[in-house]
């Protein structure tokens, strides 16, 4: 569990160019400069936003990163119902759902 | 004495980046109620605006996490966000250094403020600057609270940073715009995007309009959370407005649109 260093490199991702090229580069030369566990790994490599939702992960540097994933807004919103539907609820953090996953509120 | 305007706003990135998705009327009385704002804040003109924001890890990480947060570079560009999903453009806008400097050095008398000069904008100052100063004019002195990574500064200590800035401006010979942006109550970057509490919003925002120290300072973090959500922590910069403009508010508009996720909001205050 090293939430920490999940949500620092996608802080890092979000707003550094250089991180970001890196990353579409070789990502793998990417993460080994962060402590990550194989799930955050994981999380990061599919990239699975559901996932990365319920491991706690702010949910500004979540939208942030989908955004730049090229994610649309309702598939970025579904993608974190599917992740509490599959995972559970969010492990962490003040970005919690407090809908059911098969309600949407708006998008 | 050298502030001219205060005024908040909101800032949610789906205002630009999804706003053909909301119903039009709802839409076009929000960017009007945008656009009379951007008059009245012309209409004082303004040597330099500065926009208390509460951004959202574009500079500040909980590596060393700053409460209160003042810009002192002479550029600073945004926003970093993928420009087709917020869709606003790309610019470089104008600081004032040694203004910064000397309302920072001001501010210290109370406040212990960060000083920063390298900041880089987020849809928090980016999506106000794109409806304020389209022309992208003014030169532009960034403020932050952080409202996003706990443990997050009181309430009473935002009102004090408010107040520090007016004493600040006030010491100055330019003269001073101020804008607070933030959401009232929204559920932002959750599955819950789109829950508004209009009732909960409307009740600060009469709190705030009459300038209503000890009602607003009386909120307490963990009802915020449970009524409007972790958004509802952006309050931070509409109490600090209000500490700095010590008057009366005016409500330009308040309009709950779900698609962008929040309680769309404009107002300015009487500056006393
Ligand atoms: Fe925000």
């Amino acid at each position: 569990m090293s939430l920490y260093q999940l949500s620092k490199l996608m802080f890092d991702l979000n707003r550094d160019n250089a991180v970001k090229e890196a990353f579409r580069a070789d990502p793998r030369q990417v993460i080994v400069k962060y402590d990550l566990d194989d799930e955050e790994r994981r999380a990061i490599m599919d990239p699975d936003i559901g996932l990365l939702y319920v491991l706690g992960v702010n949910g500004q540097l979540l939208m942030h990163y989908a955004a730049l994933l090229g994610i649309e807004w309702s598939d970025y919103l579904q993608r974190m119902r599917d992740g509490v539907k599959m995972h559970g609820p969010v492990r962490a953090g003040i970005y919690t759902m407090t809908t059911s996953p098969d309600e949407k509120v708006a998008g | 004495m050298s502030l001219v305007f205060v005024g908040v706003c909101s800032h949610a990135p789906g205002i630009t980046g999804r706003e053909e998705r909301a119903p039009r009327e709802l839409r076009d009385e929000l960017y009007a109620g945008y656009a009379t704002m951007r008059a009245a804040l012309e209409d004082t003109k303004p040597d330099a605006l500065i926009v208390i924001a509460a951004e959202h890890f574009a500079n500040f990480f909980m590596n060393n996490m700053p409460s209160f947060a003042l810009g002192m570079a002479d550029q600073y560009h945004g926003p970093i966000e993928d420009a087709d999903w917020l869709r606003v453009p790309q610019r470089t806008v104008k600081g004032a250094a040694d203004l910064s400097r000397r309302i920072i050095s001001a501010i210290m008398q109370t406040v212990d403020v960060s000083y920063c000069e390298e900041w880089k904008f987020d849809h928090g100052i980016m999506v106000p600057l794109h409806f304020l100063d389209p022309g992208n004019k003014l030169p532009v002195i960034p403020a932050n609270i952080n409202c996003q990574g706990p443990p997050l500064t009181p309430l009473h200590r935002a009102w004090a940073f408010g107040d520090a800035i007016r004493r600040a401006a006030d010491t100055v010979p330019e003269r001073i715009a101020l804008v607070g942006t933030g959401g009232i109550s929204h559920w932002p970057a959750t599955p819950d995007s789109g829950r508004i509490n209009e009732a909960w919003d409307r009740e600060f925002l009469d709190k705030w309009s009459r300038n209503d120290r000890d009602a607003m300072l009386a909120y307490k973090d963990t009802e915020i959370y449970r009524n409007a959500g972790q958004g509802g922590f952006e309050i931070r910069t509409f109490i600090s407005a209000a500490a700095a403009a010590r008057g009366r508010g005016n409500v330009i508009c308040y309009t709950p649109i779900p698609i962008y996720a929040v309680g769309c909001t404009t107002a300015t205050m009487e500056i006393v």
